[in-house]
This record gives structure tokens, sequence and C-alpha cells, in this order.
């Protein structure tokens, strides 16, 4: 991902935010780091689609930029094909799998 | 450079000629690419319909015969908002309501990334770098023209999506 107005952000340790216990949502999706997406649209389609706050959907943003993927949900198999379906429509490289 | 703008409800801009031309280029390719140029093998169209299945080509082909008309039918919609919204010709003032505006920022979006692959972008490239040595070589090529066209529209995107997320007023 890029920023287009601000410099790039330093490399930084964010805490870790899959906190969603493996064993009754087996299911994720992840969505994964590309050179062309703006930093500020990849957070705001965080926002927008799941409703997170600025401060989570930044903490994923960068999760996804500096790590390269991120889970961004997770739960029923049929909704995180839902969720990646709408972030292709955003134009996010989201995949699905098992956690 | 044209930048959007919030009043009120809308998001607006004012496209020269030559801005218009542009837009109107970038979102007909697309929109090509979508239609009659649909290629499963072309890089582009991988990039703009991803396998959700990574690593299952068989599920993946499986609920991409689901989903994929729709998608498709969504990334041309969106596409086609921006040739909607411009005229055929000359400069324009060009006012979004709300649900425009995030049609064009889908749309500007996979535009950038259809350049973007086309231009072979990385995570590391920089772009100025790029757009010297390309100007160096052969300021007439057609690597200097995509190249300033994708720098352009990732400005433009971005001003869109300051414009969406500001305060109406």
């Amino acid at each position: 991902m890029v920023g287009m107005t601000a410099p790039q952000v330093a490399p930084m340790e964010t805490p870790d935010i899959e906190e969603v216990p493996a064993e009754d949502r087996p299911w994720v999706t992840i969505v994964w780091n590309d050179p062309v997406n703006l930093m500020s649209y990849v957070t705001w389609v965080f926002q927008k689609l799941f409703g997170y706050s600025k401060d989570r959907a930044e903490a994923l943003m960068l999760d996804v930029h500096h790590k390269g993927r991120a889970i961004v949900s997770s739960g029923a198999r049929e909704r995180m094909e839902h969720d990646a379906s709408r972030l292709h429509a955003y134009g996010l490289w989201a995949t699905v799998d098992k956690q | 450079m044209s930048m959007f703008r919030r009043h009120a409800d809308t998001c607006v801009a004012r496209f020269a000629a030559d801005e218009v031309s542009v837009l109107r280029q970038v979102a007909t390719e697309v929109i090509g690419l979508l239609t009659d140029g649909f290629d499963r093998g072309d890089p582009v169209v991988e990039r703009l319909f991803p396998d959700v299945y990574g690593d299952d080509p068989a599920q993946a082909a499986d609920f991409r015969r689901y989903t994929e008309g729709d998608l498709k039918t969504a990334k041309i919609d969106q596409a086609g908002a921006i040739l909607a919204a411009l005229p055929s010709t000359g400069g324009a003032v060009v006012r979004l309501d709300p649900e425009a505006a995030e049609a064009w920022l889908r749309a500007l979006n996979d535009v950038r990334l259809a350049l973007g692959i086309r231009l072979d972008v990385k995570d590391d490239t920089d772009l100025l770098e790029e757009l010297d040595d390309a100007v160096m070589r052969d300021p007439t090529s057609a690597r200097v023209r995509q190249l300033t066209m994708y720098q352009y529209l990732g400005v433009l995107q971005e001003s869109l999506l300051d414009a969406i997320i500001a305060r109406g007023g």
C-alpha cells in the first residue's frame, strides 16, 4: 500500500488484534498487502465494511502493510465468503481460510 | 491538477479538458477489460477478481461461478459512473452525490490497480524515480504517459476520499 500525502509510516509494533477464540470461529477473511491501494483507502474500507473504529481499522491496515496480511474478520464460512466478496468489490485482495 | 472538495453533501471537482479525456480513457479501458476483453488469464483480471481460496483452485472456481457475475456488474457500473458524470469532450465541473462519489472512489481504485499491474508497480517502487528514468529514456513514451496518469489518479483518489470523509458544510 502507499500513502499519498503523508510520508511513509515508520515500521512499528502493532498489537496483535486477532483476539477471536479459534474453537468457535474456524473461518477467517484475510486481506493481503498490495503495492497500489492507498493506506487511507484501505483504512476507510475496513471502517465502512466492518464498522471498525478508525484506530482499529488503521491498526489492521498497518498489519497488512507491514506483515503482508491480516485477518480482518472471522466467523461462519458463508459470512467470510460474503466479506471477501465485498472486499473484492472495493478492490482489496481478500481470501478465505481456516484459522 | 484537479482535486475534489466537499460542498455540503456533494464532492466537487473542476476538470480540465485533458483530465476529462484521461478519466474517460481509463474508465473505458476498464469497462473493455470487464466486457468484450474479459480474459481470466490477464493479470489485471486476476487482481480485480482474486481467488477467494488461494490454495484450492476447485473451491475457488466454484465460488467464482456464483459471485463473478455480480462483481463484474458492480465494477462495470462504477466505471460507468465516471463516464456518466463527464462530458464527451472539454472541461467540466463534476458534482457527485454520496452514492456517485463512492462509485467513483471504487472505480478510481480499479483503474489504478489495472495501471499499477501494467506498469509493474511494486511495494518498493519509487514513482518519481521511475518517471525520471522513463523521461530520460524517451519523454514521449507510453510509459511516461502511463506513469503520469497513475500518479495523477492516486492524488485524485486521495482527494476524493478526503472529500467523502470530510464533514459537509
